[in-house]
This record gives C-alpha cells, structure tokens and sequence, in this order.
C-alpha cells in the first residue's frame, strides 16, 4: 500500500466570497446533469452552475462570477449550506473553483464530513457573526480571512480595521483536520485484525464473508 | 445521551475502536454500491494501491444514469455507458455481487436491498447515497456517505463516525382515509425542519407507525435525510420479521432466520430507553401533505393555505419568498387547484409494488388529463414483473400513463427522463429542489402516490379523497 500524505490542517487564510442564502442544497453547488462522469476532474466550473448562467451559458448576477471575488479561498454561507444528496462532487467543485475553507450558520451532516475527507473545514458561527462577515466581504473583497481551527478562531479585517469572531469547529474535525488524521483510509486500514474480530462477533456475517489475515 | 436505544445497541455491536479523531471506527455489515458515487472511489483505491477488504458484503446496482425506455447496450447516451461500464469492470475484478440488468434483479439500491433480504435488523448499512436511511425502515442503522467515505468502506471495511442523539418521533394514533406514510413524513420535516434532525438519528415509533407496512416504514426513513437527519429506523417487531422470511436471504432457508431473529430482538430499544429528544404527533389529525416550495419542509395540508413569509419564522421567510417566486404560489390560497404539466410515479421513496397499487386503484377506469404527460417508473425489476403480472401495467397505460423501467428517473433527471422549461411536476419523490428534476426552472410538487395519481387525472393538484376509488373489473 502506497503511503499518502496527510497535511495537518491548522489554518486557513485568504479572501472570502460570500453566498447567501439557507438551505442551499447540493443539487444547487453542483447540478446532477453534470455528475455523469467517472473522476471529479473538472467539476469546478459547473460548481453552482444554474445559479451563475443562464441558458445560453450567459453569465448572471452571482458572487462566483464577479471579478472582486475572483481568488476567494473561504466561503461564507448561511444555514443548513450541503442539505439533500450525499454527493461529494460538491465540495470537490467547490475545492476545484478555489473553496479551502467555509464559514456558515451551520452545515448538513453528509456535506460536513465530505469536506473533512477533503481536509476542508466547516466552522460555524452566529447568525449575525456571519451576516456581518458577509456584508463586510461584500465591502471589503479584498479583506483577509484567517481561521485559527485549532483556537476555533475568525478574524478578518482591511485598512487597518482587526474583527474576530469566536467561531466553532465540531471537536472530531478539530482533531483530524490539526493532527492531519482526516484521511482516515490507513489508520483504519491498520486496525484489520481488530475488524476481522468485530465481523466474527456478529451473528449475520458468515465465516466466508470473512477474508484471510494475510495483506 | 441516549441509552438502551436501538442506535445505542447497534453502534455498540459495531464498534471496532475509537479513534484519535475521537470518532469510533464502525464496522460495516453491508456496503451497497451504485455508478455515480463509486467510480471515484475505485480510482482512488487503485492510487493506493488497495483492494475491496470485503467483498463480500458489498452488493452493487445500477439506476441513477440507467435508460428506463431503451435499456440495449450500449445505451444512447455515451457517459451513461461510461459509468455503467466503469461498475461493471469494478464488480467484476473485486468479485462484487451485482444486481445488473440482465439479471432480472436491478433497480434503486433502496428496493433492491430490501426485497432481496440484504438489508436486516442490526446491521449497519452504508451506501454513497443519501436516502440509504430507507434501510432503518428494518432496524438498521443506515446512512449515506461520501466517495471519500465509499473508498473507506471499500478498503477497510469499517467507517469513521461519531455518536449522534436520538429523537424519539411517536406518531400515536390512527391515519385517517386517504393519509398515508409519505403525508406523515412530509409532515415530520414540515414541524421540525429540513435542519432539525442535523447531529440526530431518528427513531420513528408509535400507533401510526407499527401499523404501516413494511413500504410505508421505508417511505418515512427514507425522507429522515430531508428533515436533516442521516439515519432513520423502526424498531423490527412481527411485520418486518413476516417480510424478511418471504425475502431471498430466508424463504429456503428457515433455520438461518431462526438463528438471526433473537439477535434482531436484543438490538430493539427497551421500552423505558432514553432518548435525547422525544416529539409526539398526532397521527390522526393529519390530511394529505404537498409541497407549495422547493424544500421538502415547506409542505402544507392539501386544504390548508400556503403561508405567508411574513408569518414564517424569521429565518424562514428569505428563502420562502424565493420559492413562491420559483413555484408561482400565492399565500392564502391552497395547493388544490396548482396545475400540473407532468405526473411521476417512482422513486426510492413511493415506487414499490403496494404504492403502485394504491395509485392504480386511482387510475383505474380514468384517463390521464391531456395536458399531462405521465409515467409510472417502478422501483426494480422485481416489483415491475410483479405489477405487470397482477395487471397494473395495464391500468396505468389504459389511462394513458407511460409504464417505464425500473431506475431513479426524473427523481433527479440524470437519464433521459426530465421536466423540460417552467413545466410542473407532480411527483411521489423526495426533493424538489430547484433544477432537481432536470430543468432549472421546472417546479416539482411532492406529494403521496394516489394523490399523483389524481393530479395526472385532473391535470391539477387535487384531494385526492374527493375522487371515488373505482374498483377494478
């Protein structure tokens, strides 16, 4: 088995582009029509592409298109961002658009761990923390984000100006994502004879279902 | 936290370690498979150099890009055959079992499972697709995953998650004429929220619910992933018990049913468990629930008015105001009377053989509205034979619908199956999401099967209890 590296997460930092809205679900960050494949290359440009063009692929009023939010590595959303489908062509569209981080009211359960198999990190914060984060963006695109994951930490600011917010990061993710466990394939791939036992213990698994200890 | 739970007792069973994340490593009792969410994971495992750890507990289908008019090979449309082609070298050099087309046993992996008595009390089920909740409907602890999480599950066999709460929803009391399991949920996520059951498991009990079917289980479990929550069940009692030994794992084997069923028993959660939460419904008070919006929580009583945004809690009214836009609603009114352009029968949530039953009891002796174009698409093979045998193909097209193949069709539109423009959809579906069923500006309305049914009839949404069931010749 070939050894991947896993990065430790500790921080990110950048601009923001802020999308508005609740419960923007992933039929929305990225359309099943564009699902038909068989690698996640590529999805980045179709990432909210209903939202951003019209059906001439003319392009429309959405954060993602204009200019100032070009370069933007943090997201900042609303509630309930990712509900519906378990599609991980979400996150990895919005990684492949630029999208190293997002910040939001809350997230849907499936779309917050596929961020954190991706080494993503999904900090919540106040309604009103992340509306005034958002419209400061909107002032401000060229304002610098930096989360601290570990202090579970936002600050941002330009010309001058210092804001914070004190943010939260669901403790597991904390964890994976600042001692770079969150590619957790080896890990538990090293806990086999342990799943080998589990399997024996359960009554509906039989004994052919089972493969051989050696690797 | 919750104890003596079902969910307790079957993540206890399943717990391999826990790990520095904090997270419990879970072993996985079966892992079901289909060829949007899997491909990447394959590739992935190649990268590394791995294998399928345990193959074979890894069931695999095809029915998200599947055709269901023309089903020869290679399909018409290239990428559909690109992923069907890609599963089918996957399975075949891995040694997975696979439901293909061929074999008379494909469909939506959430019938498949079931029907063939893969899906069990006190398993735990895993498949890269949201509505795997459908599978507690059985007292499993089933939920979706990402393909980051697939390939986990492939080379491990386990999976990293942590503990959630569990909110008890009793439904007490009886469903009156005409109200089914779809209206209960519908109804669920209406009160709670398309967020309330986020970092929940929710364990469906009460009156309403034990008396429901094994099919009505598994239309509410399904939907626990609208309301928030990745996981679903029911506890198993003598209902489940009756389908599983009529299912392939049990019907020629009876001593092997006899050997699981006391452990299927001691996952049950004890009638004094705790919970983290419990929400009491009246069942009975229910009347058939439609969506008026473009989320599944933005439902309302067939002869309720459509609510107004300034009435919706604050951080509701935003999105409210957008989706009446998108629907072309008014508040005030109610949904009765919305006209419909297109009338789907399917999906992993209301297409197996008893819910096309009850639409065709409704059909029956009709014809379908000529402005509506209709369709039935049954969940699996297995249920399509089984309802041309009995004669509901034959209802339904002598009404003028269109009886297709068994897949997700205009579910979510990845086949050639999709609203097109502004058209409106009433559907027995579990999203409807803006663009979901194919057509960025389609509007699709969730509702039961027979109250589809009457909408293709009447060519607008419509109580479908005001229509006289016409008994079949």
């Amino acid at each position: 088995m070939s050894d991947v590296e896993i990065p430790e997460v500790d921080s990110v930092s950048g601009t923001g582009v802020p999308i508005r809205g609740n419960d923007i679900d992933t039929d929305q960050i990225i359309p099943a029509r564009f699902m038909k494949v068989v690698t996640f290359d590529g999805l980045g440009e179709f990432a909210f592409f209903d939202q951003r063009f019209g059906d001439d692929d003319d392009q429309k009023d959405h954060p993602m298109n204009e200019e100032r939010f070009q370069g933007a590595n943090v997201m900042v959303v609303n509630a309930n961002f990712g509900c519906g489908s378990s599609r991980e062509h979400a996150p990895q569209a919005l990684k492949r658009w630029g999208i190293d981080a997002l910040i939001g009211e809350s997230f849907a359960e499936i779309f917050a761990g596929n961020c954190l198999a991706l080494g993503i990190p999904t900090i919540t914060a106040s309604t009103e923390e992340v509306g005034a984060l958002q419209a400061y963006v909107e002032e401000h695109p060229d304002a610098e984000i930096a989360i601290d994951v570990d202090r579970e930490l936002v600050t941002y600011g330009a010309d001058g100006e210092d804001h914070a917010i004190d943010a939260a990061v669901d403790t597991a993710q904390r964890t994976a994502l600042t001692e770079g466990v969150w590619d957790t394939t080896a890990l538990m791939k090293s806990n086999a004879d342990a799943v080998r036992e589990k399997a024996r213990e359960l009554p509906y698994v039989e004994d052919g279902q089972i493969p051989d200890a050696a690797d | 936290m919750s104890e003596r739970t079902l969910y307790d007792r079957v993540w206890e069973r399943h717990k391999v370690t826990e790990l520095p994340t904090g997270q419990d490593q879970l072993f996985v009792g079966l892992h079901l498979i289909h060829e949007v969410t899997s491909p990447q994971a394959f590739g992935m495992l190649r990268e590394r150099d791995l294998e399928v750890a345990y193959p074979k507990l890894t069931h695999a289908t095809v029915d998200h890009i599947v055709p269901t008019a023309d089903q020869s090979r290679p399909y018409a449309e290239d990428a559909a055959e690109e992923m069907m082609s890609e599963l089918e070298a996957n399975v075949r050099e891995a040694g997975i079992e696979f439901s293909h087309p061929d074999s008379g046993d494909q469909g939506i992996v959430h019938v498949i499972g079931p029907e063939q008595g893969l899906t069990q009390p006190g398993k735990t089920i895993v498949c890269g697709d949201s509505h795997t909740s459908t599978h507690g409907a059985f007292g499993a602890l089933a939920f979706g995953i990402g393909t980051s999480q697939i390939r986990d599950v492939l080379a491990t066999g386990t999976i990293a998650m942590e503990k959630q709460k569990v909110r008890k929803i009793e439904v007490t009391g009886e469903l009156g004429a005409g109200v089914e399991a779809k209206d209960v949920i519908l109804e669920i996520i209406r009160r709670l929220g398309t967020e309330g059951g986020v970092g929940y498991v929710y364990e469906y009990a009460g009156e309403a619910i034990e008396s429901l079917g094994m099919e009505g289980r598994m239309s509410i479990c399904n939907m626990s992933i609208e309301g928030g929550a990745r996981a679903g069940y029911v506890n198993p009692d003598e209902t489940t018990y009756e389908w599983l030994a009529e299912t392939d794992a049990f019907a020629d084997d009876p001593d092997r049913f006899d050997e699981l069923k006391p452990y299927w028993e001691s996952i049950r959660s004890d009638e004094d468990a705790e919970y983290d939460d419990v929400v009491t419904i009246d069942g009975s008070s229910l009347e058939p629930v439609v969506t008026w919006g473009t989320t599944p929580g933005q439902g309302v009583g067939i002869t309720q008015p459509i609510p107004h945004p300034d009435d919706l809690p604050e951080d509701k009214r935003d999105t409210a105001r957008r989706a009446q836009e998108h629907m072309r609603v008014t508040p005030g009114e109610t949904m009765a009377g919305y006209p419909v352009d297109v009338a789907f029968l399917g999906s992993c949530t209301n297409a197996r053989l008893p819910d096309l039953r009850r639409a065709a009891g409704i059909v029956s002796g009709r014809e379908v509205h000529e402005d509506v174009r209709a369709m039935v698409v049954p969940g699996s093979q297995r249920v399509q034979r089984a309802a041309e045998e009995e004669g509901l193909k034959d209802v339904f097209e002598a009404a003028g619908f269109d009886w297709r193949n068994a897949g997700c069709s205009m579910c979510l539109g990845m086949n050639e199956d999709q609203l097109e423009g502004d058209e409106a959809c009433a559907s027995s579906s579990n999203r409807n999401f803006v663009g979901r069923q194919g057509s960025k500006d389609g509007r699709t309305v969730l509702m039961n099967p027979r109250m589809v049914a009457a909408a293709a009839i009447a060519g607008e949404v419509t109580d479908v209890r005001e229509l006289k069931e016409v008994t079949r010749a």
